[in-house]
C-alpha cells in the first residue's frame, strides 16, 4: 500500500528536540454541586515525539481528562501544560492533533467519504483535495471501497477505523485515543490494535493512547503511564523494550509478560484493586 | 479484511404493505360513516321535509318522506350524493376564474397558505437558532413563544385584518402573516430540540476542530434538526391552512374556501358548505401529503435513516 500523505515528513520534525506534550504540576479540579473534585493532581510528564503513549488505570483515574486537557476540551486549574511547545488552545487552533473518541460519532447522515471528510471542510480545503486526502486516510485504515457506504451499514469495528481515519485525514502529528475500541468485542479488538500499531509504523504519529487492558497497553506502547484514582496521579511510567515490530504472537512471551506484570503491581500499589 | 458489504442485504419494507393493508379498513370506516351520515340526514331533515310534504296535502308515505329528506333543496343536513353533485358542479361546472368555482377559492387560500407557510417556517428557524444559541434569547423568548399561542386564533384574526388593512396591506398579506402566526411554533419547537440533539461527542469533535458556530449548526446541528423538522413542518402545513381559513372569514369574505364556509353558513346553503369543507380537507391532505414526499426525498439523500 503506498502511503502519498504529507504525514511521512515526520523526519523533518523529528530533531528539533521539542516535547509534543509537556504537563509540569498539573491539576484539574471540577466544581460540582457537591463540593469540588479533584480529577487530576500534580501531573509531571513528557511526550517526545513519535511515542506511542499509553495512559492506564482504573475507572476515575482521569487518564481522559488528561487527555481532553491536552485536547482543550478541558481546562487545568493547575500548573502548566504545553502541546507542541504552544499551549493546548493554540494547539487545537492549529489542528495539530486528531481526535478519536470512545464511541465512532460518525454523523449517520454522512456517508464514510463525507464523514472523513468532514474535519477537511471545516479547514477549508478545495473539493479535489477533500475527496483525495479522505480517500488516502481510508485507504490507510483498510477501508478503501466503502467510501459510499452509510455508517448503519459498517460493523463497529469499521466504524471506529472510519473514525481513526477522519482524526487521521488532516495528518496531524498527534493523535489522541481516547478507550478507541474499548466497546469492540476481543477478536475486532486484537484485529485493530495490529491495525494500529502497523499505521503508526508508517505515518509515525505521536498516538497517546488511554485504556484500562493491560494486555493492550503493552501490546501497542512504547512507554505506560500507570494512573491512580482520587486524586487522579501518574504511578509510574513504564518503558517497553519489546522490539518495535510485533505481532500477536510477542503476547505469548516472557518479556511481554514480565512488562504486563510489572503494570498490574503498579496499579496494585495505587490500591486499583481494592475497590 | 474482514469487512462484508452489506449494502446489497434487502431491507425491509415495512411502508408499502401497511399502506396496502390500510385500504381495507379504510373503506371500511368510510362506508360505516356513509350509513350515519344517511340516517342523520333522515332524521335531521324530516322536520323540513314533513312541512314541505303536507304543502300538497297529506297524502304521502314514509317512503316519500325519505325521498325528500334526501333530495331537498336546502336540508339541513344534505345527503352525501348531494355534496357530490355540488362539489362536482362548483370543482368541474365552472370556468376557474368564477367565483363559484371551488378551484378559484381553494386557490385563493393556497396562495396565502403557501406564503404563511414559508414566511411562518423561516421564522420559526431563526427564532429556533437564535434560541439555541444566545442564552439570553433561550430565556426571554420562549415564554412569549409558548404565550402567543394561548390566544385564540380567532381573537387575534380580526385585529390582524383590521391592524394590517389600515397600513395597506389586504388581501394575501393579512392572511399568510395568520397563517405563519400558527405555522412557526411547532416549526420553533420542533428545531430546537433538533438543533440540540447532537451528542457532546460529536460536538466535541467540532470543537477539536476548531469548528466556528456557524460551521457546527450547518455541519452538525442543522442536519442533525432535519428529522425533527419534518413531523414540525407536517403540524405546521396544517395549521397555516387553518390561519389562512380563519383570515378569510373577518374579511367580508370575498375570496377563498373562507369566504364560502362564510357564505354557506350566512344564506343556509349547507350542501355549499359541505362541499367547501371537503375541498379544505382535501386540501390538508394534498399538502401534508407533499411534504411527506419531500422528507421522503430528503431522507434518501441521508442513506435512507432520517
Amino acid at each position: 500500500m503506498t502511503i502519498t500523505m504529507p504525514a511521512m515528513d515526520r523526519q523533518h520534525e523529528a530533531g528539533d528536540g521539542t516535547d509534543v506534550v509537556a504537563a509540569a504540576g498539573l491539576g484539574v479540579t471540577f466544581q460540582t454541586p457537591d463540593g469540588p473534585v479533584v480529577a487530576l493532581e500534580d501531573i509531571n510528564l513528557t511526550i517526545g515525539r513519535g511515542e506511542f503513549i499509553s495512559l492506564i488505570g482504573p475507572s476515575g483515574c482521569g487518564k481522559t481528562t488528561l487527555m481532553r486537557v491536552v485536547a482543550d476540551l478541558v481546562s487545568p486549574t493547575a500548573g502548566s501544560i504545553t502541546v507542541n511547545g504552544v499551549s493546548p488552545d493554540q494547539a487545537r487552533l492549529d489542528r495539530s492533533y486528531g481526535y478519536v473518541f470512545q464511541a465512532p460519532a460518525l454523523y449517520p447522515w454522512r456517508n464514510v467519504l463525507r464523514n472523513v471528510q468532514l474535519p477537511l471542510e471545516v479547514m477549508g480545503l478545495p473539493g479535489d483535495q477533500r475527496a483525495q486526502r479522505a480517500k488516502a486516510a481510508l485507504e490507510t485504515v483498510g477501508l478503501a471501497g466503502f467510501e459510499r457506504k452509510f455508517p448503519w451499514q459498517l460493523s463497529g469495528g469499521m466504524q471506529q477505523r472510519v473514525s481513526i481515519a477522519r482524526a487521521m485525514s488532516f495528518e496531524p502529528n498527534l493523535l489522541l485515543m481516547d478507550e478507541p475500541f474499548g466497546a469492540l468485542d476481543e477478536i475486532t479488538r486484537d484485529n485493530l490494535n495490529v491495525h494500529l500499531l502497523d499505521l503508526w509504523a508508517r505515518t509515525q504519529p505521536t498516538v497517546i493512547f488511554v485504556t484500562h487492558s493491560i494486555p493492550e497497553a503493552v501490546f501497542l506502547s512504547s512507554r505506560i503511564v500507570v494512573m491512580s484514582p482520587r486524586p487522579g496521579r501518574v504511578l509510574r511510567v513504564i518503558d517497553s523494550d519489546l522490539p518495535q515490530d510485533r505481532d500477536l504472537d510477542i503476547r505469548e512471551t516472557t518479556r511481554f509478560l514480565e512488562i504486563a506484570h510489572e503494570v498490574r503491581m503498579a496499579l496494585r500499589e495505587g490500591h486499583s484493586y481494592d475497590d | 479484511m474482514t469487512a462484508v458489504d452489506v449494502s446489497t442485504g434487502a431491507k425491509p419494507k415495512p411502508v408499502r404493505k401497511a399502506r396496502s393493508g390500510r385500504t381495507l379498513p379504510m373503506l371500511a370506516v368510510l362506508a360505516v360513516l356513509m350509513v350515519v351520515w344517511y340516517i342523520g340526514a333522515i332524521i335531521l331533515n324530516s322536520d323540513r321535509a314533513e312541512r314541505q310534504l303536507n304543502r300538497g296535502g297529506d297524502d304521502w308515505g314514509i317512503v316519500d318522506l325519505i325521498v325528500e329528506d334526501l333530495t331537498m333543496d336546502r336540508p339541513v343536513l344534505p345527503a352525501p350524493h348531494q355534496v357530490a353533485v355540488e362539489l362536482w358542479n362548483s370543482l368541474i361546472g365552472q370556468p376557474i376564474d368564477s367565483p363559484r368555482s371551488l378551484v378559484f377559492h381553494a386557490s385563493v387560500t393556497m396562495t396565502s397558505t403557501l406564503v404563511g407557510f414559508v414566511l411562518g417556517t423561516v421564522l420559526g428557524m431563526l427564532l429556533a437558532i437564535g434560541i439555541v444559541h444566545v442564552r439570553t434569547l433561550d430565556r426571554s423568548l420562549m415564554p412569549w413563544v409558548i404565550a402567543s399561542q394561548t390566544i385564540p386564533i380567532l381573537a387575534i384574526a380580526p385585529m390582524i385584518v383590521v391592524v394590517l388593512g389600515n397600513i395597506g396591506f389586504t388581501g394575501v398579506g393579512p392572511k399568510s402573516v395568520i397563517s405563519a402566526y400558527l405555522c412557526f411554533f411547532p416549526v420553533t419547537i420542533g428545531m430546537v430540540k433538533g438543533l440540540r440533539s447532537p451528542d457532546p461527542m460529536q460536538l466535541d469533535l467540532m470543537r477539536t476542530y476548531s469548528a466556528t458556530t456557524g460551521q457546527t449548526l450547518a455541519k452538525l446541528r442543522w442536519p442533525a434538526s432535519i428529522p425533527f423538522l419534518f413531523p414540525s413542518l407536517r403540524i405546521g402545513i396544517s395549521l397555516a391552512l387553518v390561519g389562512a381559513i380563519v383570515g378569510e372569514l373577518p374579511t367580508g369574505a370575498q375570496a377563498g374556501i373562507g369566504a364560502r364556509l362564510l357564505l354557506g353558513s350566512y344564506y343556509g346553503q349547507m350542501t355549499a358548505l359541505w362541499a367547501a369543507l371537503l375541498v379544505a380537507a382535501f386540501l390538508a391532505i394534498a399538502s401534508i401529503t407533499v411534504v411527506g414526499l419531500v422528507e421522503r426525498l430528503v431522507v434518501r439523500t441521508r442513506g435512507g435513516h432520517a
